[in-house]
């Protein structure tokens, strides 16, 4: 089993190594670095169905790891020359910061603390999500405010433990967390009977319920959301030409699905007559030029991952494994909250 | 005849030594600079804020369990306290029941009834042998997948709930009366010190040795009896109540706390033991059989005789052990118990100030550790050999 202990000396020694020995010079730009290795270094979850989690054939899958193959494709043209370094939540910013990995994408919330004090940029919204509770069916809790007096398994180094305490305190409810270092022995807490209840982002509830539970019927997720959690990418300040080069590869993921283009019909699409498809796909006006790119940047990310609404699906959609609707993450035009600015 | 002159000299050991020494200390302090200011420099350029102002603003998450009142809008620095409190608690804990526990096995392995020193060899072998994250890892599991949840807590003994949430007893209601039975207490430990310093001048005077144990313990014992009745007699405890979703009131401690407390001292305890089984036998066959000759019991051969020589090859490896026990207690963080590391790695997360955080942690851990080395090391001086 991978031990908590070896991973918090790991994260210590990475925290203070990277702070310690890493010299400031950097070797010219980020995507310089990248071309020369001909690999994107992609810091992700070590372990969260849907998002970041290896398959059984070690294989990387998930929508945060699609995003990374999208960057590779879109600088690399090839969606598999990524360099996958799982990060816990301790290891992450620090990982990022020292310039072990290129780009985070690591189901992480946007907060102006990290966006102003890390040293790193936030770059676009991969996903709306929120934090909530699940709780065993028997005891008959149906919404979070009964919850007083209840002890609550957490997992530490997130934003939820801030979340849980602001919130119960906002309804004058008092309860006790209970607050683990890693993953695995949180969740086994919790479904062992240790707490009444079980917090973390929805999506991750999800996912919970459907890997780590016996029977996943037996557990009930509550209908409060008690926090705005927007996840998505982050990188390095001080490189403002990479900065805009992730940025825009989720927002052309996302074009490209307000304007039907998929990755099976990307390659007639590129004989529209549409503008807005055609300065997509870079058969008018050469975008990629602007971004340090070529023209094709774009077509090469949709085709080898897909459009985001197929990255949504094939992770954690209706369809797939996890059942999560569409909601906040539909487009802006069909009752969601993505919306990329237009690429032109 | 010798000048001070004359000493100095580039050829005098003494001083080739002096500039060897010289030369060291500058080469590390020039190291430890270059880490530090680079550290800075580095965090500067990146844009990464530092420094430890962030201790004074609101900490924003609470704590499962705490020594004392903690609220989520108390600063940070208090938040650390309360990690501290709860590592020095299991770390206290743990150190008692270890040397408890070890001695009785160390004992065991030397006993001559063949039962008792296989199960104690069999302890040590066990126990010393797996990695204490696992331990620690599995009675956790094992405390939550046996013990019943909150609502169907077991109740083995009036006042006592035995559930996931932990254990509930009943505490003693605070009164005055508990001041009167303490200032009893502390007057009775005065009469029992005297007690020993007489009884001792007695033995050393006319060789007469008086019992120096029991004695002492009942003048203890009976101070704060006469104190307890002196206050009234208190008897009110308070105690746990079972409610909806747990149970509240009187003492409780967390699975948590129980499972690192357990795990440390079964671990601890088996190199304890070892050790404790190697100081006795380092004591030459021939030191029994002299008390023996001289007509001592064996219970007074083993206080006399064995125990003085033995402590002094024990106390030093036990020293270990104890920083040991300590430093182990940062895997606590794995069960989920707050000690100081869990804290820390909250606080990291929510401020970004890892350096800070880490240098922290070993500070107090270095302060821990330093201070116990202290203690047992002038309690092995104390009991170093008395040349006379």
């Amino acid at each position: 089993m991978r031990t908590p202990a070896l991973k918090f000396f790991a994260a210590s020694s990475l925290v203070m190594g990277g702070a310690l020995f890493a010299t400031h010079a950097h070797a010219g730009k980020t995507l310089d670095a990248i071309k020369q290795r001909d690999q994107v270094v992609c810091g992700v979850n070590t372990g969260l169905a849907g998002f970041s989690a290896a398959d059984s054939q070690g294989n990387w899958v998930g929508l945060d790891v699609d995003i990374c193959k999208a960057i590779a494709a879109t600088v690399l043209g090839d969606a598999k020359k990524v360099k996958w370094v799982p990060l816990n939540a301790q290891q992450r910013f620090t990982a990022l910061q020292s310039g072990e990995v290129d780009v985070l994408s690591r189901n992480t919330t946007f907060t102006l603390t990290r966006d102003a004090s890390l040293g790193l940029f936030i770059t676009a919204v991969t996903y709306y999500d929120g934090q909530g509770f699940i709780v065993a069916k028997k005891s008959k809790i149906t919404s979070a405010k009964q919850l007083k007096n209840a002890e609550v398994c957490v997992q530490s180094g997130t934003t939820t433990e801030k979340n849980l305490t602001d919130y119960f305190k906002s309804i004058n409810v008092k309860i006790k967390p209970v607050v683990f270092e890693g993953f695995e022995a949180s969740v086994k807490a919790f479904f062992s009977g240790r707490c009444q209840a079980y917090t973390t982002d929805a999506s991750g509830l999800a996912s919970i319920r459907n890997k780590e539970a016996q029977k996943p019927d037996d557990y009930v997720i509550l209908p409060e959301l008690i926090s705005k959690e927007p996840l998505g990418p982050m990188v390095r300040r001080g490189d403002d030409e990479w900065y805009t080069i992730v940025k825009w590869t989720i927002y052309a993921l996302l074009e490209a699905e307000e304007y039907g283009i998929t990755q099976a019909n990307v390659d007639q699409m590129k004989a529209s007559q549409d503008p807005p498809v055609q300065r997509i796909l870079g058969t008018s006006e050469d975008t990629g030029k602007l971004l340090g790119l070529d023209k094709e940047w774009a077509f090469r990310a949709v085709k080898q991952v897909g459009n985001y609404g197929e990255i949504f699906e094939r992770n954690v959609g209706p369809t797939s494994a996890l059942k999560l609707p569409r909601g906040l993450n539909n487009l802006w035009n069909k009752g969601g909250l993505q919306y990329a600015p237009p690429i032109r | 005849m010798h000048s001070k002159k004359r000493d100095w000299s580039w050829r005098s050991r003494a001083t080739r030594g002096l500039i060897y020494q010289a030369v060291a200390v500058a080469a590390i302090a020039a190291v430890v600079w270059f880490l530090a200011h680079n550290t800075l420099e580095n965090m500067r350029v990146r844009g990464i804020q530092s420094g430890f102002g962030f201790f004074t603003q609101p900490a924003g998450f609470d704590i499962g369990e705490s020594a004392f009142a903690f609220d989520s809008s108390d600063p940070y620095w208090k938040a650390f306290l309360v990690g501290l409190s709860n590592t020095l608690r299991a770390a206290v804990v743990g150190v008692v029941l270890t040397t408890i526990l070890g001695t009785l096995i160390g004992i065991g392995r030397l006993s001559r009834n063949f039962l008792v020193r296989s199960l104690c060899t069999g302890y040590v072998e066990l126990f010393r042998n797996i990695p204490v994250l696992l331990q620690l890892l599995m009675w956790y599991f094992v405390l939550n997948e046996w013990l019943p949840p909150v609502s169907e807590a077991l109740h083995p003994l009036p006042g006592i709930f035995l559930s996931k949430s932990g254990m509930s007893f009943p505490v003693p209601e605070w009164e005055q009366g508990h001041l009167v039975t303490l200032a009893g207490l502390v007057v009775g430990l005065a009469g029992a010190w005297f007690y020993r310093r007489r009884a001792g001048a007695a033995f050393e005077r006319t060789g007469d040795a008086r019992p120096m144990v029991w004695p002492a313990l009942a003048i203890a014992a009976i101070g704060a009896l006469l104190g307890w009745l002196v206050g009234g007699a208190p008897t009110a405890l308070e105690f746990p109540v079972r409610n909806d979703l747990n149970v509240s009131g009187g003492g409780a401690v967390t699975p948590e706390f129980l499972a690192v407390t357990i795990g440390l001292t079964v671990y601890t305890a088996s190199f304890v033991a070892e050790i404790v089984r190697s100081g006795i036998q380092s004591v030459p066959w021939g030191q029994t059989e002299a008390a023996g000759a001289l007509g001592l019991s064996r219970g007074q051969a083993l206080k006399l005789v064995l125990l003085p020589q033995a402590l002094r090859v024990i106390i030093p490896p036990l020293t270990n052990q104890y920083l040991n026990l300590t430093k182990n207690s940062s895997l606590a963080v794995a069960v989920g118990y707050p000690d100081l590391v869990s804290i820390s790695n909250t606080t990291l997360n929510q401020t970004g100030r890892a350096v800070e955080c880490i240098a922290v942690i070993m500070a107090v851990y270095l302060t821990l550790s330093l201070v116990t080395a202290g203690l047992m090391n002038w309690y092995n001086a104390r009991s170093a050999i008395r040349e006379r």
